[in-house]
């Protein structure tokens, strides 16, 4: 069958092939996650409707719920490289799930953030400890213990398979962060996007949320691309291939 | 696969099947015992004598809300599938308080009443603008609050 596509993986996974196709990719998923961004700003600050309950005040479900998705997604990209970093010892595999720890954090801070300035409105409160706020909160301070743990080591290489450990043991806690609203009673209401049936949202609604989705993923593509090239730049700052780099820099 | 990957697979995949096992445990043990808030049925069952304070969790019975003339002071009723309790408040309450609404009490017994020191307002998943509402509101007449009630409460 296609067997090119575990060859090109491979390939990939070489720092100078990658440092190529992430410098060329990353432009066009700055471009489309900021014109798909605005536009799903658009649709949902001013195209969609009010809610029925809750007047304008859920349109910060906008940035919250979107940002809360990629909470969990990127500890999962991280958990998975840091797998494959820990077994395999991938250079390319260290870098991704060390570049992707600050990108989750931030949007697992902004997820704190919008999430406790919603429930002041809607709730009543800023911050309760019921189980989802909770086991989110947990999942800031994995980040952070990822980050902390990776810088706290001279040799980088060291820190990175280090910290790995820690990014791959926190991964369960994010089948506890997305079913905690199923299996506690909690102030924070279930989950409004089901990938298997009916989703309790009105279409009118519901696109510029999933537009918003697709926007943050490519920004995260964007975002992991260019710290990984930074990163690889640094680790194998002796190689041919980099000496190379530099040189063209200087001629242009 | 080489020797060397295979032994760091090997560690890696029992640390991993170690860890889940573990946090499983604990995650079926705290469903147990970790309790965010208790429903009326609950309490009248006596299963929150242990606390001294707690969260008491339903919806607003319809009708109940009481508020004084002179101050803040508000009673209503919190009911459940087949518990009720009536609640006194003294203070600010949420936005969205109102009859039929999922709503979660922290406070303390005081014989039969609950005397609450914080009302929180609990919203359930569902978003849609206001006139599909009302035209769904319309098309089911009286039977849309029942079921919204059901709803409320199942999901609580």
């Amino acid at each position: 069958m296609a067997h090119w596509i575990p060859l090109w993986l491979h390939k990939l996974s070489s720092p100078p092939v990658f440092y190529g196709f992430a410098g060329k990719l990353r432009p066009w998923a700055i471009a489309l996650a900021l014109v798909l961004g605005l536009v799903a700003l658009y649709g949902g600050l001013v195209l969609a409707p009010p809610d029925y309950q809750q007047g304008d005040d859920y349109r910060i479900i906008f940035i919250h719920v979107p940002c809360a998705w990629m909470s969990l997604f990127i500890y999962g990209v991280m958990g998975i490289a840091a797998f494959i970093a820990l077994v395999w010892r991938i250079k390319l595999a260290e870098v991704v799930a060390m570049a992707s720890a600050p990108i989750g954090a931030s949007f697992t801070f902004i997820t704190l953030v919008t999430g406790s300035l919603w429930g002041e409105r809607m709730w009543g409160t800023w911050w309760t400890w019921d189980a989802r706020l909770t086991s989110e909160l947990v999942l800031l301070f994995l980040y952070l213990g990822v980050i902390a743990l990776y810088h706290s080591f001279e040799d980088r290489r060291q820190g990175a398979r280090t910290a790995a450990f820690l990014a791959l043991i926190g991964i369960v806690n994010v089948p506890i962060v997305h079913f905690s609203v199923n299996w506690w009673n909690t102030l924070h209401q279930g989950s409004t996007i089901r990938l298997l049936g009916p989703s309790s949202i009105s279409p009118s609604m519901i696109w510029p949320l999933l537009t918003m989705m697709i926007a943050t993923k490519l920004y995260y593509i964007a975002s992991l691309f260019g710290r990984a090239r930074v990163d690889l730049l640094s680790l194998e700052s002796g190689k041919d291939w980099v000496r190379q780099i530099a040189e063209n820099e200087v001629r242009r | 696969m080489n020797p060397t990957r295979q032994r760091r697979l090997t560690i890696v995949i029992a640390i991993l099947i170690a860890v889940i096992v573990a946090s499983a445990l604990v995650v079926y043990a705290l469903q147990q015992n970790m309790n965010y808030l208790f429903t009326p049925s609950q309490v009248q069952a006596g299963e929150a004598t242990s606390y001294k304070t707690f969260r008491l969790g339903g919806m607003v019975k319809a009708g109940s809300i009481q508020r004084s003339n002179d101050s803040l002071r508000v009673t209503f009723t919190v009911v459940d599938a087949s518990g009720v309790m009536p609640v006194e408040y003294n203070g600010i309450l949420p936005d969205l308080f109102r009859e039929n609404q999922s709503v979660i009490a922290t406070g303390h017994m005081d014989g039969a009443r609950f005397v609450a020191t914080e009302v929180l307002a609990k919203h359930d998943e569902t978003y849609m603008p206001k006139e599909l509402k009302d035209a769904m509101a319309k098309a089911h007449q009286g039977k849309h609050i029942d079921e919204s009630a059901s709803q409320d409460k199942s999901s609580l």
